[in-house]
């Protein structure tokens, strides 16, 4: 269970301090995920590093399973929009590198490194470093290192929206299988309705200046396989759409 | 493939410089200028006997002196890129002596420290550590936050920080550093071994020219050049084993 009570959270600028997010109120179960959608500089970003735990400043209360958020004592995986990998290690180790944090050299889980780096399609580009694979197949290697962590909250800022449109929709889909086999609680940003709608089970809008939750939808048509031939969804997205310009407009 | 090409490019460099070395031994025919195949010669013939014991002595002194400032300059580099704090500290200090042409000082360091080694060596150390640690703090100012962020949300300790991130994200800046700072060192260990010493490439190429001895003069010269180029490989080389990602 994820809570988030009454957060502010602002930083200070020469006139004073710029609220950057307030009235923050949010409740999510174990094992869903979760699409954060909203312009830009309405402080999803901002959201996601206060579950990440990077950002420490802040006014009310965020809870993570009954405990105040502490990197140290839960496990989050977080997959920034550059998608945080190392340049100088290799597949391998960027994959093993937030597990042996974690849990330390000696207690890697080498079956299940395998099991997701075929699960991924990275078999063969182990020994690779970042600098010399797609951005796909960086995004790959981020979700593999996500889910070996075995996270109890998995954090991804805009994972997608760096990729060409035909890898982009390939990457929900490994997302969601693997996220399937995984299960764990997940909260994503996105600016793309469609992204919201397919990978959200509840799907939150902001809005900015300065940022605040405008709504919580819970999403009848999460994972919805063969969209893209479901009139339903566009119908969604299209009425997602006009809800959240109007929301926008004012 | 590319080592190969590396060393086709040396191979035509040296062959450069060896031509324009003969024309102008040959157009201007004077003794101050011997041809490249006496100084070859000359070399070949010396090198064990009479040089190697200079040579040594250089190679110590750059040596030690180049490692001590890696040592003192990468962890006050890596600090202060990386703790504002220090920066704010310690960068007016620096960049207060960092522009000093630090051979001026060596008479100082002449008094404190001796004529013997010790002074050699630190004068090095003090001309190559305020470029090793300038250019380790920019390297890691360099890094973008965001590669932080996936080890700070798995609350990993500074020591993970530094392992993971700092040393080698700033490990291009240090070898570059080291080279830029090479020419200079050794231009520096030059004119410290014209003093208070009988060893060193200094002191062989001075006491050289004192005995009108010109061709062992080039080859004290040669043996300098040869030394700058392997420090210089070696350089390259740490680099294509340390920074495979590049």
């Amino acid at each position: 269970m994820i809570e988030l009570n009454d957060v502010t959270v602002s930083y200070p600028v020469p006139t004073g301090r710029q609220v950057v997010l307030t009235d923050i109120n949010l409740a999510m179960e174990s094992g869903q995920t979760c699409a954060l959608i909203g312009p830009s500089g309405c402080g999803k970003s901002t959201l996601l590093k206060l579950l990440a735990g990077i950002i420490n400043e802040y006014q009310g209360t965020v809870m993570i399973d009954g405990h105040s958020v502490a990197p140290i004592r839960q496990r989050i995986g977080f997959i920034p929009q550059n998608y945080g990998l190392l340049p100088w290690r290799t597949v391998q180790e960027n994959i093993l590198l937030a597990a042996r944090i974690k849990q330390g050299k000696q207690n890697l889980d080498m079956a299940a490194f395998r099991k997701l780096v075929d699960e991924l399609g990275l078999a063969g580009l182990e020994k690779r470093f970042p600098g010399e694979l797609s951005g796909g197949q960086q995004q790959r290697v981020a979700l593999a290192r996500a889910f070996l962590l075995q996270p109890d909250l998995l954090l991804m800022d805009e994972p997608f929206s760096a990729l060409d449109a035909m890898t982009r929709e390939d990457m929900q889909q490994v997302f969601l299988s693997v996220w399937r086999e995984h299960t764990v609680s997940a909260v994503l940003v996105t600016h793309q309705v469609e992204e919201a709608v397919y990978l959200g089970r509840k799907i939150i809008i902001m809005s900015p200046f300065p940022g605040t939750i405008r709504k919580i939808i819970d999403n009848p048509l999460f994972g919805l396989e063969n969209r893209e031939r479901h009139p339903d969804f566009f119908e969604f997205c299209v009425f997602l759409r006009q809800m959240i310009q109007k929301d926008w407009a004012k | 493939m590319k080592k190969k090409n590396n060393t086709r490019w040396y191979v035509y460099g040296i062959i450069l410089v060896i031509c324009l070395w003969q024309v102008w031994a040959m157009a201007l025919h004077r003794p101050i200028i011997p041809a490249p195949w006496q100084v070859a010669g000359n070399f070949v013939q010396i090198f064990v006997p009479k040089l190697s014991v200079h040579v040594l002595y250089s190679v110590w002194r750059l040596v030690a002196g180049l490692s001590l400032a890696i040592a003192a300059g990468i962890p006050l580099g890596l600090c202060m890129g990386y703790f504002s704090q220090w920066d704010k500290v310690l960068a007016p200090v620096i960049y207060l002596i960092y522009p000093i042409p630090k051979v001026a000082l060596l008479p100082v360091f002449m008094v404190l420290f001796g004529l013997g080694e010790e002074s050699k060596i630190l004068m090095i150390f003090f001309i190559v550590v305020f470029q090793v640690t300038v250019a380790v703090r920019d390297g890691v100012k360099e890094i973008p936050q965001e590669t932080y962020y996936s080890l700070y949300s798995l609350g990993a300790s500074k020591i993970a920080v530094f392992r993971e991130i700092l040393i080698p994200a700033s490990l291009p800046k240090i070898l570059t550093s080291l080279r830029v700072a090479m020419a200079t060192a050794v231009s520096v260990l030059f004119f410290t071994e014209t003093f208070g010493t009988q060893y060193g490439m200094g002191y062989f190429i001075m006491d050289a020219w004192m005995r009108v001895n010109y061709p062992e003069m080039y080859s004290g010269i040669l043996a300098l050049s040869i030394t700058g180029l392997l420090l210089f490989g070696l350089i390259d080389y740490a680099e294509t084993r340390l920074c495979r990602w590049l």
